[in-house]
Protein backbone atom coordinates (compact mmCIF):
# COMPACT_ATOMS: atom_id res chain seq x y z
CA UNK A 1 0.00 0.00 0.00
CA UNK A 2 2.55 2.42 -0.65
CA UNK A 3 0.62 4.61 -2.65
CA UNK A 4 -1.51 4.99 0.15
CA UNK A 5 -0.75 8.37 1.16
CA UNK A 6 -3.31 8.98 4.21
CA UNK A 7 -6.33 7.03 5.17
CA UNK A 8 -8.28 7.89 8.21
CA UNK A 9 -10.33 4.87 9.58
CA UNK A 10 -13.86 5.24 11.80
CA UNK A 11 -12.67 9.23 12.99
CA UNK A 12 -15.10 10.41 15.15
CA UNK A 13 -14.99 14.03 16.91
CA UNK A 14 -16.93 15.27 19.34
CA UNK A 15 -17.44 18.26 21.35
CA UNK A 16 -19.33 17.92 24.34
CA UNK A 17 -22.42 15.76 23.16
CA UNK A 18 -22.54 17.00 20.06
CA UNK A 19 -20.74 14.89 17.21
CA UNK A 20 -19.27 16.81 14.45
CA UNK A 21 -17.87 13.78 12.99
CA UNK A 22 -19.41 9.88 13.79
CA UNK A 23 -16.82 7.83 12.20
CA UNK A 24 -15.39 9.07 8.90
CA UNK A 25 -13.37 7.29 6.94
CA UNK A 26 -11.85 8.26 4.07
CA UNK A 27 -8.35 7.82 1.94
CA UNK A 28 -6.18 9.72 -0.62
CA UNK A 29 -3.85 7.99 -3.08
CA UNK A 30 -1.23 8.96 -4.95
CA UNK A 31 -1.51 11.38 -7.83
CA UNK A 32 -5.20 11.76 -7.36
CA UNK A 33 -7.70 14.55 -7.25
CA UNK A 34 -10.66 13.40 -4.43
CA UNK A 35 -13.41 15.96 -4.47
CA UNK A 36 -14.73 16.60 -0.49
CA UNK A 37 -18.54 17.76 -0.23
CA UNK A 38 -21.03 18.64 1.69
CA UNK A 39 -23.61 20.95 3.13
CA UNK A 40 -22.78 23.63 5.70
CA UNK A 41 -22.05 21.81 9.09
CA UNK A 42 -21.60 18.80 7.25
CA UNK A 43 -18.25 18.18 8.97
CA UNK A 44 -16.04 19.03 5.80
CA UNK A 45 -14.35 21.56 8.30
CA UNK A 46 -13.69 19.72 10.72
CA UNK A 47 -12.61 16.85 9.01
CA UNK A 48 -9.87 19.43 7.54
CA UNK A 49 -8.61 20.42 10.45
CA UNK A 50 -8.15 17.12 11.62
CA UNK A 51 -6.29 15.99 8.39
CA UNK A 52 -4.07 19.07 9.02
CA UNK A 53 -3.61 18.03 12.80
CA UNK A 54 -5.10 21.18 14.24
CA UNK A 55 -7.52 19.24 16.01
CA UNK A 56 -7.39 16.00 17.74
CA UNK A 57 -10.21 13.56 16.81
CA UNK A 58 -11.58 12.34 19.44
CA UNK A 59 -11.32 7.99 17.79
CA UNK A 60 -10.20 6.49 14.97
CA UNK A 61 -7.04 5.59 13.39
CA UNK A 62 -5.37 7.60 11.13
CA UNK A 63 -2.44 5.68 9.03
CA UNK A 64 0.35 8.03 7.10
CA UNK A 65 1.55 5.67 3.95
CA UNK A 66 -0.27 2.91 5.65
CA UNK A 67 1.70 2.80 9.18
CA UNK A 68 -0.73 4.02 12.31
CA UNK A 69 0.12 7.27 13.62
CA UNK A 70 0.30 8.31 17.26
CA UNK A 71 0.42 12.21 18.57
CA UNK A 72 -1.19 13.20 15.11
CA UNK A 73 -0.18 17.25 15.57
CA UNK A 74 0.13 20.25 12.23
CA UNK A 75 4.04 19.23 12.45
CA UNK A 76 3.30 15.40 12.70
CA UNK A 77 0.62 16.23 9.46
CA UNK A 78 3.54 18.74 7.75
CA UNK A 79 6.43 15.37 8.15
CA UNK A 80 3.58 12.98 6.50
CA UNK A 81 3.57 15.51 3.47
CA UNK A 82 0.17 17.36 3.77
CA UNK A 83 -0.34 21.01 3.51
CA UNK A 84 -3.41 22.30 3.81
CA UNK A 85 -4.50 26.17 2.22
CA UNK A 86 -7.25 27.62 4.13
CA UNK A 87 -9.19 29.91 2.35
CA UNK A 88 -8.56 33.47 2.83
CA UNK A 89 -6.04 32.97 5.98
CA UNK A 90 -2.86 31.58 3.67
CA UNK A 91 -1.27 34.33 2.43
CA UNK A 92 0.74 37.60 3.83
CA UNK A 93 -0.83 39.59 1.05
CA UNK A 94 1.29 43.11 1.83
CA UNK A 95 4.67 40.50 1.44
CA UNK A 96 6.36 39.39 -2.49
CA UNK A 97 5.15 35.76 -4.31
CA UNK A 98 8.47 34.76 -3.05
CA UNK A 99 8.72 36.03 0.32
CA UNK A 100 5.09 33.75 0.66
CA UNK A 101 6.07 30.84 -1.11
CA UNK A 102 9.66 30.58 1.27
CA UNK A 103 7.75 32.18 4.60
CA UNK A 104 9.39 30.11 7.16
CA UNK A 105 12.05 28.39 4.85
CA UNK A 106 13.80 30.88 3.31
CA UNK A 107 16.88 29.95 1.72
CA UNK A 108 19.65 31.66 3.55
CA UNK A 109 23.23 31.19 4.13
CA UNK A 110 24.85 30.03 7.46
CA UNK A 111 24.33 33.75 9.00
CA UNK A 112 20.64 33.90 7.80
CA UNK A 113 21.06 36.58 5.21
CA UNK A 114 18.99 35.79 2.30
CA UNK A 115 20.13 34.35 -0.87
CA UNK A 116 17.62 35.78 -2.90
CA UNK A 117 19.21 35.36 -6.70
CA UNK A 118 17.91 31.59 -5.47
CA UNK A 119 14.82 32.25 -4.27
CA UNK A 120 14.11 34.08 -7.28
CA UNK A 121 15.14 31.25 -9.32
CA UNK A 122 13.65 28.65 -7.32
CA UNK A 123 10.51 30.38 -7.08
CA UNK A 124 10.14 30.74 -10.83
CA UNK A 125 10.70 27.05 -11.03
CA UNK A 126 8.40 26.30 -9.26
CA UNK A 127 5.56 28.41 -10.96
CA UNK A 128 6.63 27.01 -14.29
CA UNK A 129 6.09 23.70 -12.60
CA UNK A 130 1.98 24.25 -12.09
CA UNK A 131 1.67 26.61 -15.28
CA UNK A 132 1.55 29.98 -13.19
CA UNK A 133 3.37 32.04 -14.96
CA UNK A 134 2.28 35.70 -16.15
CA UNK A 135 3.40 39.01 -18.05
CA UNK A 136 1.74 40.60 -15.45
CA UNK A 137 3.14 39.71 -12.60
CA UNK A 138 6.59 38.57 -11.18
CA UNK A 139 7.92 36.47 -8.28
CA UNK A 140 8.74 39.90 -6.93
CA UNK A 141 5.08 41.29 -7.12
CA UNK A 142 2.80 41.36 -4.14
CA UNK A 143 0.58 38.77 -3.57
CA UNK A 144 -2.27 41.66 -2.78
CA UNK A 145 -2.34 42.89 -5.99
CA UNK A 146 -2.92 39.08 -7.57
CA UNK A 147 -5.77 37.87 -8.45
CA UNK A 148 -7.91 35.07 -6.54
CA UNK A 149 -6.98 32.47 -8.63
CA UNK A 150 -3.58 33.74 -8.70
CA UNK A 151 -3.43 33.20 -4.92
CA UNK A 152 -4.09 30.12 -5.21
CA UNK A 153 -0.94 29.50 -7.24
CA UNK A 154 1.06 30.87 -4.91
CA UNK A 155 -0.21 28.78 -2.04
CA UNK A 156 0.07 25.60 -4.29
CA UNK A 157 3.59 26.54 -5.33
CA UNK A 158 4.54 27.16 -1.62
CA UNK A 159 2.91 23.62 -0.92
CA UNK A 160 4.96 21.88 -3.19
CA UNK A 161 8.35 23.65 -2.49
CA UNK A 162 7.51 22.25 1.13
CA UNK A 163 7.49 18.56 0.13
CA UNK A 164 3.79 18.14 0.06
CA UNK A 165 2.67 15.19 -1.28
CA UNK A 166 -1.56 15.75 -0.59
CA UNK A 167 -2.59 19.60 -0.90
CA UNK A 168 -5.99 20.24 0.76
CA UNK A 169 -7.59 23.00 -0.97
CA UNK A 170 -10.50 24.65 1.23
CA UNK A 171 -12.87 25.93 -0.73
CA UNK A 172 -10.73 27.66 -3.43
CA UNK A 173 -12.93 28.80 -5.72
CA UNK A 174 -15.40 30.27 -3.93
CA UNK A 175 -16.10 33.84 -5.10
CA UNK A 176 -13.89 33.33 -7.71
CA UNK A 177 -15.11 33.96 -11.97
CA UNK A 178 -14.85 31.32 -14.27
CA UNK A 179 -11.80 32.29 -15.96
CA UNK A 180 -10.29 32.61 -12.37
CA UNK A 181 -11.86 28.96 -11.60
CA UNK A 182 -10.02 28.12 -14.57
CA UNK A 183 -6.40 29.04 -13.60
CA UNK A 184 -6.88 27.45 -10.41
CA UNK A 185 -7.44 23.79 -12.53
CA UNK A 186 -4.92 24.37 -14.35
CA UNK A 187 -2.33 24.01 -11.60
CA UNK A 188 -4.43 21.24 -9.57
CA UNK A 189 -4.21 19.41 -12.77
CA UNK A 190 -0.18 20.37 -12.98
CA UNK A 191 0.09 19.01 -9.75
CA UNK A 192 -2.07 15.90 -10.39
CA UNK A 193 0.48 15.55 -13.18
CA UNK A 194 3.44 15.65 -10.88
CA UNK A 195 2.29 12.33 -8.88
CA UNK A 196 1.26 14.59 -6.37
CA UNK A 197 -2.49 14.44 -4.83
CA UNK A 198 -4.94 17.38 -3.92
CA UNK A 199 -8.34 16.94 -1.72
CA UNK A 200 -10.42 19.51 -3.39
CA UNK A 201 -13.04 21.08 -1.10
CA UNK A 202 -15.33 22.97 -2.44
CA UNK A 203 -19.49 24.32 -2.44
CA UNK A 204 -19.72 24.72 -6.20
CA UNK A 205 -20.34 20.70 -7.65
CA UNK A 206 -19.73 21.38 -11.19
CA UNK A 207 -16.59 22.64 -9.83
CA UNK A 208 -15.71 20.12 -7.60
CA UNK A 209 -16.67 17.52 -10.37
CA UNK A 210 -14.83 18.52 -13.36
CA UNK A 211 -11.88 18.62 -11.38
CA UNK A 212 -11.98 15.11 -9.03
CA UNK A 213 -11.91 11.79 -10.36
CA UNK A 214 -13.23 10.74 -6.89
CA UNK A 215 -15.88 11.94 -4.37
CA UNK A 216 -16.93 11.97 -0.93
CA UNK A 217 -19.65 13.44 0.22
CA UNK A 218 -20.64 14.14 3.83
CA UNK A 219 -23.69 14.63 5.61
CA UNK A 220 -24.22 15.59 9.11
CA UNK A 221 -20.56 14.02 10.19
CA UNK A 222 -21.17 11.11 8.20
CA UNK A 223 -19.61 9.81 4.39
CA UNK A 224 -23.04 9.88 2.28
CA UNK A 225 -21.21 8.32 -0.60
CA UNK A 226 -17.66 7.28 -1.95
CA UNK A 227 -17.29 6.70 -5.48
CA UNK A 228 -15.62 7.53 -8.56
CA UNK A 229 -16.49 9.62 -11.65
CA UNK A 230 -17.30 6.89 -13.65
CA UNK A 231 -20.12 5.21 -10.45
CA UNK A 232 -21.35 8.89 -10.51
CA UNK A 233 -21.38 9.76 -14.16
CA UNK A 234 -22.74 13.47 -14.61
CA UNK A 235 -22.42 16.35 -12.31
CA UNK A 236 -26.52 16.63 -12.70
CA UNK A 237 -26.64 13.12 -10.95
CA UNK A 238 -24.58 14.15 -8.20
CA UNK A 239 -26.24 17.67 -7.73
CA UNK A 240 -29.39 15.39 -7.63
CA UNK A 241 -27.68 12.65 -4.68
CA UNK A 242 -26.73 15.90 -2.94
CA UNK A 243 -30.19 17.16 -3.11
CA UNK A 244 -31.60 13.70 -2.24
CA UNK A 245 -29.40 13.83 1.27
CA UNK A 246 -30.58 17.24 2.59
CA UNK A 247 -34.66 16.63 1.76
CA UNK A 248 -34.26 12.65 1.39
CA UNK A 249 -37.78 12.13 -0.73
CA UNK A 250 -38.40 9.60 -3.25
CA UNK A 251 -35.32 7.76 -4.72
CA UNK A 252 -31.87 8.09 -4.56
CA UNK A 253 -30.56 9.26 -7.81
CA UNK A 254 -27.90 6.96 -7.76
CA UNK A 255 -29.01 4.20 -6.80
CA UNK A 256 -29.08 1.81 -3.55
CA UNK A 257 -27.74 3.93 -0.72
CA UNK A 258 -23.84 3.48 0.19
CA UNK A 259 -23.38 4.79 3.76
CA UNK A 260 -23.14 1.09 5.15
CA UNK A 261 -20.20 0.34 2.55
CA UNK A 262 -18.52 3.85 3.21
CA UNK A 263 -18.73 3.89 6.88
CA UNK B 1 15.50 34.91 -16.56
CA UNK B 2 17.36 37.82 -14.83
CA UNK B 3 15.58 40.01 -12.53
CA UNK B 4 16.99 43.09 -14.51
CA UNK B 5 15.03 41.78 -17.77
CA UNK B 6 12.36 44.53 -18.97
CA UNK B 7 9.80 41.26 -18.45
CA UNK B 8 10.46 41.87 -14.51
CA UNK B 9 8.77 45.30 -14.53
CA UNK B 10 5.41 44.84 -17.01
CA UNK B 11 3.86 47.28 -18.65
CA UNK B 12 6.47 50.37 -16.41
CA UNK B 13 9.52 51.36 -16.73
CA UNK B 14 12.28 50.27 -14.54
CA UNK B 15 12.42 53.74 -12.86
CA UNK B 16 9.18 53.95 -12.32
CA UNK B 17 8.95 51.00 -10.90
CA UNK B 18 11.91 51.89 -8.25
CA UNK B 19 9.84 54.58 -7.11
CA UNK B 20 6.26 52.57 -6.80
CA UNK B 21 8.29 49.76 -4.64
CA UNK B 22 10.02 52.50 -2.61
CA UNK B 23 7.51 55.66 -2.58
CA UNK B 24 7.21 54.78 1.35
CA UNK B 25 10.53 56.42 2.43
CA UNK B 26 11.00 58.75 -1.07
CA UNK B 27 8.11 60.29 0.05
CA UNK B 28 9.65 60.75 3.21
CA UNK B 29 12.15 62.50 1.76
CA UNK B 30 10.14 64.88 -0.22
CA UNK B 31 8.76 65.83 3.10
CA UNK B 32 12.24 66.05 4.22
CA UNK B 33 13.19 68.26 0.77
CA UNK B 34 10.11 70.50 1.18
CA UNK B 35 10.57 71.31 4.31
CA UNK B 36 14.06 72.52 4.45
CA UNK B 37 13.35 75.09 1.55
CA UNK B 38 10.71 76.21 4.05
CA UNK B 39 13.35 76.74 6.54
CA UNK B 40 15.48 78.22 4.48
CA UNK B 41 13.25 80.59 3.14
CA UNK B 42 11.72 81.51 6.69
CA UNK B 43 15.36 81.75 8.29
CA UNK B 44 17.83 81.95 5.36
CA UNK B 45 20.66 83.44 7.90
CA UNK B 46 20.57 80.17 10.06
CA UNK B 47 20.26 77.30 7.76
CA UNK B 48 22.94 78.57 5.51
CA UNK B 49 25.58 78.06 8.65
CA UNK B 50 27.21 74.72 9.64
CA UNK B 51 27.02 74.89 13.33
CA UNK B 52 22.95 74.60 12.83
CA UNK B 53 23.59 70.93 11.16
CA UNK B 54 26.33 70.20 13.50
CA UNK B 55 24.11 70.56 16.67
CA UNK B 56 21.78 68.67 14.88
CA UNK B 57 24.21 66.05 13.90
CA UNK B 58 24.99 65.65 17.70
CA UNK B 59 21.52 64.81 18.96
CA UNK B 60 20.33 62.71 15.33
CA UNK B 61 22.58 59.19 16.11
CA UNK B 62 21.21 58.92 19.91
CA UNK B 63 16.97 59.27 17.90
CA UNK B 64 18.47 57.09 15.36
CA UNK B 65 19.11 53.99 17.47
CA UNK B 66 15.65 54.17 18.81
CA UNK B 67 13.73 54.79 15.42
CA UNK B 68 15.69 52.15 13.79
CA UNK B 69 14.32 49.35 16.29
CA UNK B 70 10.76 50.85 16.66
CA UNK B 71 10.11 50.09 12.92
CA UNK B 72 10.87 46.88 13.50
CA UNK B 73 8.46 46.78 16.36
CA UNK B 74 5.87 48.20 14.72
CA UNK B 75 5.82 46.11 11.59
CA UNK B 76 5.58 42.95 13.40
CA UNK B 77 2.09 44.81 14.56
CA UNK B 78 3.29 45.76 18.04
CA UNK B 79 4.05 48.99 19.85
CA UNK B 80 7.01 49.47 22.22
CA UNK B 81 6.44 52.90 24.45
CA UNK B 82 8.38 51.59 27.02
CA UNK B 83 11.65 52.35 24.96
CA UNK B 84 12.41 55.70 27.51
CA UNK B 85 12.81 54.45 30.78
CA UNK B 86 14.99 51.12 29.15
CA UNK B 87 17.49 53.96 28.04
CA UNK B 88 17.59 55.68 31.21
CA UNK B 89 17.58 52.36 33.02
CA UNK B 90 20.57 50.79 31.01
CA UNK B 91 22.25 54.44 30.97
CA UNK B 92 21.87 54.18 34.31
CA UNK B 93 23.62 50.92 34.75
CA UNK B 94 26.66 52.55 32.38
CA UNK B 95 26.69 55.64 34.93
CA UNK B 96 27.28 53.90 37.78
CA UNK B 97 29.12 51.11 37.06
CA UNK B 98 31.71 53.96 35.09
CA UNK B 99 31.26 56.31 38.36
CA UNK B 100 32.29 53.08 40.70
CA UNK B 101 35.25 52.74 38.48
CA UNK B 102 34.57 50.51 36.04
CA UNK B 103 35.98 50.33 32.68
CA UNK B 104 33.33 52.71 29.95
CA UNK B 105 33.61 49.78 27.54
CA UNK B 106 32.70 46.91 29.57
CA UNK B 107 29.92 49.45 31.40
CA UNK B 108 28.80 50.03 27.62
CA UNK B 109 28.63 46.48 27.19
CA UNK B 110 26.87 45.93 30.85
CA UNK B 111 24.42 48.54 29.44
CA UNK B 112 22.99 46.77 26.43
CA UNK B 113 22.91 43.52 27.95
CA UNK B 114 20.40 45.39 30.44
CA UNK B 115 18.97 47.04 27.54
CA UNK B 116 18.14 43.77 25.61
CA UNK B 117 17.44 41.71 29.25
CA UNK B 118 14.83 44.34 29.94
CA UNK B 119 13.42 44.49 26.13
CA UNK B 120 13.10 40.51 26.79
CA UNK B 121 11.08 41.19 29.79
CA UNK B 122 8.86 43.67 28.16
CA UNK B 123 8.33 41.77 25.31
CA UNK B 124 7.93 38.93 26.98
CA UNK B 125 4.96 40.13 29.29
CA UNK B 126 2.83 41.57 25.98
CA UNK B 127 3.50 38.70 24.08
CA UNK B 128 3.09 35.70 26.10
CA UNK B 129 0.31 37.30 28.13
CA UNK B 130 -1.24 38.44 25.13
CA UNK B 131 -1.87 41.84 26.94
CA UNK B 132 -2.45 45.26 24.44
CA UNK B 133 1.03 46.09 23.66
CA UNK B 134 -0.27 49.81 23.43
CA UNK B 135 -1.10 49.88 27.33
CA UNK B 136 1.39 47.08 28.51
CA UNK B 137 4.66 49.11 27.43
CA UNK B 138 3.51 52.50 28.57
CA UNK B 139 2.70 51.01 32.34
CA UNK B 140 5.59 49.46 31.97
CA UNK B 141 7.44 52.70 31.10
CA UNK B 142 5.97 54.39 34.20
CA UNK B 143 7.32 51.23 36.15
CA UNK B 144 10.59 51.24 35.25
CA UNK B 145 10.71 54.89 35.55
CA UNK B 146 9.69 54.49 39.14
CA UNK B 147 11.98 52.10 39.59
CA UNK B 148 14.84 54.54 38.42
CA UNK B 149 13.91 57.17 40.91
CA UNK B 150 13.82 54.68 43.32
CA UNK B 151 17.07 53.18 42.99
CA UNK B 152 18.37 56.51 42.53
CA UNK B 153 16.47 58.87 44.91
CA UNK B 154 15.98 61.37 41.70
CA UNK B 155 19.65 62.73 41.63
CA UNK B 156 21.99 62.47 38.62
CA UNK B 157 25.36 60.94 38.13
CA UNK B 158 28.06 63.46 36.53
CA UNK B 159 30.98 61.58 34.91
CA UNK B 160 33.54 64.31 34.58
CA UNK B 161 36.42 62.08 33.81
CA UNK B 162 35.05 59.81 30.85
CA UNK B 163 35.85 62.02 28.30
CA UNK B 164 39.85 60.78 29.00
CA UNK B 165 38.62 57.30 28.22
CA UNK B 166 39.59 55.52 25.33
CA UNK B 167 36.04 54.37 24.43
CA UNK B 168 34.69 57.94 24.48
CA UNK B 169 37.48 59.24 21.47
CA UNK B 170 35.57 55.94 19.52
CA UNK B 171 32.22 56.82 20.59
CA UNK B 172 31.42 60.40 21.27
CA UNK B 173 34.49 62.45 19.88
CA UNK B 174 34.66 63.90 16.28
CA UNK B 175 36.26 63.47 13.74
CA UNK B 176 36.54 65.52 10.55
CA UNK B 177 34.26 68.25 12.60
CA UNK B 178 31.37 65.58 12.99
CA UNK B 179 30.39 64.15 16.25
CA UNK B 180 31.78 60.26 15.78
CA UNK B 181 28.37 58.46 16.97
CA UNK B 182 26.97 59.61 13.48
CA UNK B 183 29.24 57.33 11.71
CA UNK B 184 28.32 54.25 14.71
CA UNK B 185 24.29 55.52 14.27
CA UNK B 186 24.76 55.12 10.16
CA UNK B 187 26.61 52.02 10.74
CA UNK B 188 23.99 50.79 12.73
CA UNK B 189 21.33 52.21 10.02
CA UNK B 190 23.02 50.42 7.19
CA UNK B 191 22.76 46.91 8.91
CA UNK B 192 19.37 47.24 10.07
CA UNK B 193 18.84 48.08 6.47
CA UNK B 194 20.02 45.16 5.71
CA UNK B 195 18.09 42.99 8.32
CA UNK B 196 14.92 44.35 7.47
CA UNK B 197 15.24 43.86 3.72
CA UNK B 198 18.18 40.55 3.21
CA UNK B 199 17.92 38.18 6.37
CA UNK B 200 15.24 35.74 7.76
CA UNK B 201 14.77 37.40 10.69
CA UNK B 202 13.33 40.81 8.54
CA UNK B 203 11.35 38.40 6.01
CA UNK B 204 10.15 36.89 9.42
CA UNK B 205 9.30 40.15 11.16
CA UNK B 206 7.18 41.42 7.91
CA UNK B 207 5.32 37.73 7.63
CA UNK B 208 4.05 38.39 11.34
CA UNK B 209 3.36 41.80 11.06
CA UNK B 210 1.33 40.80 7.65
CA UNK B 211 -0.66 37.31 8.79
CA UNK B 212 0.25 36.06 11.90
CA UNK B 213 -1.61 32.96 11.18
CA UNK B 214 -0.05 32.00 8.07
CA UNK B 215 3.23 32.54 9.15
CA UNK B 216 2.10 30.10 12.52
CA UNK B 217 1.25 27.58 9.50
CA UNK B 218 4.22 27.95 8.21
CA UNK B 219 6.08 26.68 11.36
CA UNK B 220 7.42 30.17 12.14
CA UNK B 221 7.39 30.87 15.77
CA UNK B 222 5.53 33.90 15.58
CA UNK B 223 5.76 34.72 19.41
CA UNK B 224 9.47 34.68 19.53
CA UNK B 225 9.75 36.76 16.34
CA UNK B 226 7.71 39.07 18.30
CA UNK B 227 9.30 39.13 21.61
CA UNK B 228 12.87 39.24 19.31
CA UNK B 229 11.99 43.08 18.10
CA UNK B 230 11.22 44.00 21.80
CA UNK B 231 14.98 42.96 22.72
CA UNK B 232 16.14 45.01 19.79
CA UNK B 233 14.51 47.93 20.83
CA UNK B 234 15.78 47.11 23.97
CA UNK B 235 19.28 46.79 22.48
CA UNK B 236 18.94 49.95 20.23
CA UNK B 237 17.47 52.01 23.68
CA UNK B 238 21.11 50.89 25.54
CA UNK B 239 22.85 52.46 22.79
CA UNK B 240 20.68 55.41 23.13
CA UNK B 241 21.46 56.01 26.95
CA UNK B 242 24.65 55.31 26.32
CA UNK B 243 25.09 57.80 23.57
CA UNK B 244 23.41 60.67 25.10
CA UNK B 245 25.46 60.10 28.37
CA UNK B 246 28.40 60.14 27.15
CA UNK B 247 27.48 63.94 25.16
CA UNK B 248 26.57 65.64 28.04
CA UNK B 249 28.95 64.05 30.59
CA UNK B 250 26.18 63.56 32.77
CA UNK B 251 23.20 60.87 33.45
CA UNK B 252 20.49 62.18 34.11
CA UNK B 253 17.21 60.31 35.68
CA UNK B 254 14.52 61.52 33.49
CA UNK B 255 17.35 60.45 30.58
CA UNK B 256 15.18 59.25 27.90
CA UNK B 257 11.63 61.04 28.35
CA UNK B 258 12.00 63.57 26.27
CA UNK B 259 12.18 60.84 22.87
CA UNK B 260 9.07 59.36 23.31
CA UNK B 261 7.02 61.64 20.84
CA UNK B 262 10.23 62.29 18.79
CA UNK B 263 10.63 58.70 17.88
CA UNK B 264 7.42 58.01 17.48
CA UNK B 265 6.75 60.93 14.61
CA UNK B 266 10.12 59.72 13.47
CA UNK B 267 8.82 56.34 12.22
CA UNK B 268 5.92 57.50 11.68
CA UNK B 269 6.09 60.33 9.00
CA UNK B 270 9.14 58.45 7.85
CA UNK B 271 6.63 55.79 5.90
CA UNK B 272 5.56 53.17 8.36
CA UNK B 273 2.37 52.46 8.68
CA UNK B 274 0.63 51.67 12.02
CA UNK B 275 -1.45 48.32 10.82
CA UNK B 276 1.74 46.17 10.24
CA UNK B 277 3.32 43.93 7.91
CA UNK B 278 5.07 46.75 5.99
CA UNK B 279 7.45 49.66 6.90
CA UNK B 280 10.62 51.35 5.99
CA UNK B 281 14.06 51.77 8.17
CA UNK B 282 15.61 53.51 5.25
CA UNK B 283 12.39 55.68 6.03
CA UNK B 284 11.99 55.65 9.42
CA UNK B 285 16.18 57.12 9.57
CA UNK B 286 15.12 59.90 7.30
CA UNK B 287 11.89 60.74 9.61
CA UNK B 288 14.52 61.03 12.62
CA UNK B 289 15.93 63.90 10.84
CA UNK B 290 13.11 65.53 9.35
CA UNK B 291 11.65 65.82 13.09
CA UNK B 292 15.83 66.77 14.43
CA UNK B 293 15.60 69.85 12.31
CA UNK B 294 11.81 71.05 13.03
CA UNK B 295 13.04 71.28 16.70
CA UNK B 296 16.08 73.71 15.28
CA UNK B 297 13.58 75.26 12.37
CA UNK B 298 10.90 76.33 14.57
CA UNK B 299 13.42 78.09 17.00
CA UNK B 300 15.20 79.03 14.34
CA UNK B 301 11.98 80.86 12.37
CA UNK B 302 11.96 82.27 15.30
CA UNK B 303 8.85 80.29 16.80
CA UNK B 304 8.55 79.40 20.94
CA UNK B 305 10.00 75.83 21.57
CA UNK B 306 6.06 75.31 22.55
CA UNK B 307 5.31 74.97 18.76
CA UNK B 308 7.92 71.88 19.21
CA UNK B 309 5.31 69.44 20.43
CA UNK B 310 2.58 70.96 18.70
CA UNK B 311 4.26 70.22 15.47
CA UNK B 312 5.48 66.76 16.39
CA UNK B 313 1.91 65.54 17.35
CA UNK B 314 0.68 67.37 13.85
CA UNK B 315 3.16 65.00 11.93
CA UNK B 316 2.35 62.10 13.24
CA UNK B 317 -1.93 62.50 12.92
CA UNK B 318 -0.51 63.83 8.88
CA UNK B 319 1.32 60.69 8.51
CA UNK B 320 -1.46 58.57 9.72
CA UNK B 321 -3.66 59.98 7.12
CA UNK B 322 -1.22 59.98 4.64
CA UNK B 323 -0.58 56.26 5.04
CA UNK B 324 -4.23 55.86 4.45
CA UNK B 325 -4.89 57.51 1.54
CA UNK B 326 -1.17 56.32 -0.02
CA UNK B 327 -0.20 52.89 1.13
CA UNK B 328 -2.52 49.94 -0.53
CA UNK B 329 -3.85 47.60 2.31
CA UNK B 330 -5.32 44.63 0.65
CA UNK B 331 -7.64 43.08 3.05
Amino acid sequence: MTDRLIELRGITKSYGNVFALGGVSLHVDRGEVVGLLGDNGAGKSTLIKILAGAVRPTGGTILARGAPVTGWSPARSRESGIETVFQDRALAVQQTIVRNIFMGREIAGPLGFLDVARERAEAERLMREIGFTSRVFTPDSIVGQLSGGERQGVAIARAIYNRADLIILDEPTTALSLTETEKVFRFVRAVRASGRSILFIGHNIHHVFDIAERFVVLDRGRVALEATKAEVGTADRLIAFMEHVAHPVGPNPLGPPTEGAAA
Amino acid sequence: MSATTPQAAPGRRPGARFVSDNRAWLGTLGVFAVMMAAFLAAAPGVFTQWPTYGAVLVTLPVALFLVVPLVFVVVVGEIDLSFPATMGFSALVFAALVQAGAAPILAMLAAVATGMLVGLGVGAIVVYAGLSSLVATLGLNFLIRGLIMILTDGRSISLPTIGQSWTYAVFSSSLWGIPVQVFWALLFVALSVVVFNRHRFGARVKAVGDNPDSALQMGIDVNRVRVMTFVFMGLGAAFAGVFSTMINFTWWPTAGDGYMLPTLAAVFVGGTPTWGGVGTVLGGAIGALIVSFIQTGIVAAGLSGFYVQFFNGLIIILSLLGHRWNQVRYR
